[in-house]
């Protein structure tokens, strides 16, 4: 592996029923996509506090990506459209503090479409990637 | 892929504000139209035609010219098409390709039908009202 | 602190092809509280919990990590492995680096890094986890249906046979419903009164079923398994334990211009009344619009006349409250009106009819008594119309109709067309239509019959307008396959008007906190792996509150809801799923934010005391979750702008413990 190639940290929010369901599904047909994705589980997309992905930000994450069901399809009925709503003022407010739009994306991914989750994680590493370190929102004292 | 008639279709969908494909066949328009046995193509057919892109033999016909602007399919239509004002579009479409108005104020007598409302009157009134 | 055990798993090759296992287990060993590691082939093997309930009692464990395959797979199995060695199955928690790691990365040493990534996320998530017991609440064993129609009675029959209690409410004088007022049903002809009758029968005799007729549910609290419910039993005037149902009274009263609501108007019936023969319960009603006893203390015929001395003109509204475990809606539909539709002139002749006013004209106890007479004159009809879709299939801007197909139209018009051919040879009949649509079983042999058999004119096509001229109606529609104009000169003019739920449907999913589309239809928890339940935990669906439906479709979806209701009612407790979510009191402002996102109105509020550092009682207004009802989406959470609140077993702290753990 050389040495200075650079490799994004990328977490993934999933919600339980359908956007995990997908990655897992994704793996179950062997759809390669970047390690540099990590995914967290939480039981809905709406569960994920804008505070959580500042506080990726702020530890040094090059992208966050949210995942949910698709609109009307939220196992909890609404949860969804919550997610949808706030992430739309986060990324307001992230663009404000000159954090690039891109580092940051809702996708919906359901728990049949592994290959979506897999195509979407590879474009947004690419992307991610692309864009290169974020220093912006990172907190020095963290570094080792 | 370069159609000519694709670009009038587009044109006409554009000038119209009308999306024939909202239209789901039930022809309430032609069964309401006061004009229909006037009529070559009728209502119902100006949405299916300019929807497949058909948009030549309504051009060429003096339907475009029968159609009274009346409104009656616009109010009645159930899925809102609104198709005599695609009607109206494609009547606009036929004066613009001809360069100009191809009618003078001299052929509109012999157009004219005592039994029903003069048709340009109507059609401007319904026009500028609607 | 914990102390925690970390068990990878190889799955075979699965995860150890790509993953070296080995180090990953020497890895996490130094992270901070754990105090055991190991790998093993296959986790989930008998072997391998071996392995893991002997660690826990070795060790000393508090927590587990395991880092195998997803949890949708095994997390249930490692739960129990832990419950089985005494641990709280919460405190187990999953890495997934099968379907997230080794499957999707083909390289090793990549593999491994991520392996140890997902492995400290889990470990750090289960430093922060607490011991969760799932909440159990009792269960009232009697179930409320709401609406006494064919799917109110067949649930009501369905769960009453299975042995539990069962009220039902119904807002009329009598249960039976839309199909009461129905001649034949389709496909099969049977009369719907012969095969509705005898179970509104059955329901009146079964020792388990108490029906409250003429009563309207008028508060619902509480939450699955434990409804308190408010029940507002309307006066009737009449004793319903007194009256016999011989209907004297019905005869005697001199009010006798009262439009007949059961003939939806198209005769009168008395200030008191019974709506049909064979009405359930048989009770006497006295309308209040309508009695002059009542209204100015002037008449008394009917208590005069009644032998049981049932009348009582004293009566009051009555509150009954009942608690119940589960509730069932089934409040139905009626047809739209047709007022805002001129170019059909409803309102303008009598003898544009909806369908519904139709099967009472062809109805041997209707106006009519059976015979196809003319509102207007009397006279018999030679042309028939029916005009099909009205209202239906609009535009979703439409002031006048509704989006949606109603379904049940095309079919009853078929059976409209071919009954009155089949009773009036002489007729012409001809139906209107923009697609036959007739998915069901003998459905689409029906409609063919209708036009093959008994001659009925199926036109494609809409009518544009009716107007009257005369004692005729001009109908003028397209016949969009022969491309020309009709002008049919009719009798009568019948329209397929649309359905849409019953207007006491709204109110009434607010008290449930039940959610409704657009079109106020009840919307189920699943659209198709959950169909007859509302996302409302114990609240059911049953018949057309929740879309359109026919009388098979119905039945069987009332089977399906009691099944559910029966499957509920047959638990002594609740166990709830211990995820879910509580307010921190102290944190807590009041503020409803939370209430105002639940998609389940899981939070209530309560004024509760604190106790202030300086020894006085404050009082502050707090949110409070309901274990039972929460389904822990978390949505609460994020919305609560002071922290307060917080989801068990996903809390934001073990979340932030994971985003910190990756981006290490």
């Amino acid at each position: 592996m050389p040495v200075n190639e650079y490799k994004p940290l990328i977490v993934a929010f999933c919600c339980n029923w359908c956007s995990y369901a997908g990655a897992d599904l994704a793996g179950n047909n062997r759809l390669n996509y970047p390690a540099d994705v990590k995914i967290i589980r939480v039981p809905c997309s709406c569960r994920v506090n804008p505070m959580f992905i500042l506080r990726a930000f702020q530890r040094g994450a090059d992208g966050v990506i949210i995942c949910g069901c698709h609109p009307g399809d939220c196992h909890y009925t609404s949860g969804n459209y919550y997610t949808r709503r706030r992430m739309a003022l986060l990324f307001s407010m992230l663009d404000y503090l000159g954090i690039e739009r891109e580092r940051t994306r809702v996708e919906w991914v359901s728990a049949a479409e592994g290959a979506k989750f897999a195509a979407t994680m590879n474009d947004f590493a690419k992307t991610v990637a692309a864009l290169g370190e974020n220093k912006r929102l990172e907190d020095l004292r963290c570094k080792k | 892929m370069s159609n000519p008639m694709e670009n009038v279709r587009e044109e006409i969908i554009r000038r119209s504000g009308v999306d024939p494909k909202k239209c789901m066949r039930c022809g309430k328009c032609s069964g309401t139209c006061p004009a229909y046995d006037e009529m070559e193509y009728h209502p119902h057919q100006f949405v299916y035609m300019v929807e497949s892109g058909d948009i030549e033999p309504l051009m060429k016909s003096e339907s475009v010219y029968r159609c009274l602007t009346c409104f009656a399919c616009v109010e009645r239509c159930p899925r809102g098409v609104e198709p005599a004002k695609l009607i109206e579009a494609v009547r606009l479409e036929v004066i613009r390709a001809s360069g100009a108005n191809h009618m003078t104020p001299d052929h509109v007598p012999a157009l004219l039908d005592d039994e029903i409302p003069q048709q340009a009157l109507v059609s401007a009134f319904r026009k500028y009202t609607k | 602190m914990q102390r925690i055990g970390v068990f990878v798993c190889w799955c075979g090759s699965n995860i150890a092809g790509t993953v070296d296992v080995q180090a990953v287990s020497e890895a996490l060993k130094t992270e901070p509280g754990v105090v055991f590691s190991t790998n093993y082939q296959y986790m989930c093997s008998q072997a391998g919990q071996d392995i893991i309930k002997n660690a826990i009692a070795e060790h000393k464990l508090t927590g587990i990590v395991v880092c195998s395959c997803s949890p949708r797979m095994h997390e249930a199995t490692f739960r129990k492995t832990a419950a089985a060695a005494g641990l709280n199955p919460y405190m187990v928690e999953i890495a997934n680096i099968r379907e997230q790691c080794s499957w999707v990365h083909k390289d090793m040493p990549i593999g491994t890094e991520k392996a140890i990534i997902l492995g400290r996320a889990a470990i750090a998530k289960v430093n922060l986890n607490t011991p969760l017991t799932p909440g159990e609440s009792p269960v009232t064993k009697r179930a409320l249906v709401i609406g006494g129609g064919i799917a109110g009675i067949q649930t009501a029959l369905d769960i009453a046979d299975a042995g539990f209690e069962v009220d039902i409410v119904e807002k009329k004088p009598t249960i039976g419903g839309k199909m009461a007022q129905l001649d034949k049903t389709f496909p099969t002809l049977d009369c719907a009164a012969c095969i509705l009758t005898p179970k509104m029968v059955d329901v009146a005799q079964h020792e388990k079923i108490r029906i409250f007729s003429y009563s309207e549910v008028e508060a619902v609290s509480g939450f699955v398994g434990n409804f308190d419910v408010k029940i507002k039993k309307k006066a009737r005037f009449v004793d319903e334990t007194k009256c016999t149902g011989c209907g004297l009274c019905t005869e005697k009263c001199p009010q006798k211009k009262v439009p007949n609501e059961f003939n939806l108007g198209m005769d009168n019936r008395r200030a008191v009344y019974i709506p049909f023969a064979q009405a359930v319960p048989k009770v006497a009603t006295i309308d209040a619009d309508y009695c002059s006893m009542l209204k100015n203390g002037k008449c008394g015929v009917c208590a005069k006349v009644c032998t049981a001395g049932a009348i009582d003109y004293k009566q009051q509204d009555q509150t009954i409250e009942e608690k119940y475990g589960a509730i069932v809606v089934a409040t139905g539909f009626n047809p739209i009106s047709m007022d805002k539709f001129d170019e059909y002139a409803y309102s303008q002749s009598k003898d544009v009819i909806t369908s519904l006013e139709f099967e009472r004209l062809t109805n041997a106890a209707g106006p009519t008594a059976g015979k196809l007479l003319r509102p207007s004159d009397g006279k018999h009809p030679h042309t028939i119309v029916f005009v099909q879709c009205v209202g239906s299939r609009c535009d979703s801007c439409s002031e006048k109709g509704k989006e949606y197909c109603s379904k049940i139209c095309c079919m009853y018009t078929a059976k409209h067309a071919m009954l009155t051919r089949d009773k009036y040879p002489d007729t012409e009949v001809y139906v209107f239509y923009i697609d036959v649509r007739t998915p069901g079983k003998a459905f689409d042999e029906f409609y063919r019959r209708a036009v093959e058999e008994y001659g009925v004119h199926y036109i494609k096509g809409m009518v544009g307008k009716v107007a009257p001229e005369g004692d005729k109606l001009m109908v003028r529609a397209s016949d969009l396959l022969a491309n020309k104009q009709l002008n049919i000169e009719a009798d009568l003019v019948v329209l397929a008007a649309a359905i849409e739920p019953d207007k006491s449907a709204r109110p009434l999913a607010t008290m449930l906190t039940a959610s409704m589309d657009t079109n106020d239809f009840f919307t189920e928890a699943h659209p198709k792996l959950r169909p007859v339940e509302s996302p409302t935990a114990g609240v059911f669906l049953s018949g057309a509150c929740q879309g359109p439906k026919d009388i098979p479709e119905t039945v069987s979806q009332a089977g399906a809801a009691a099944a559910k209701v029966i499957g509920l009612l047959a638990k002594d407790k609740l166990t709830g799923n211990p995820c879910v979510a509580s307010s921190d009191e102290l944190m807590c402002n009041g503020c409803s934010s939370c209430a105002n996102v639940c998609p389940y109105g899981a939070i209530t509020y309560e004024n509760k005391e604190f106790r202030m550092p300086d020894r006085t009682v404050a009082i502050r207004r707090v949110a409070k979750v309901n274990p039972a009802v929460c389904q822990g989406c978390g949505a609460c959470t994020v919305a609560c702008p002071s922290g307060a609140m917080d989801l068990k077993g996903f809390a934001s702290s073990q979340i932030i413990a994971e985003v910190d753990a990756i981006c290490r």
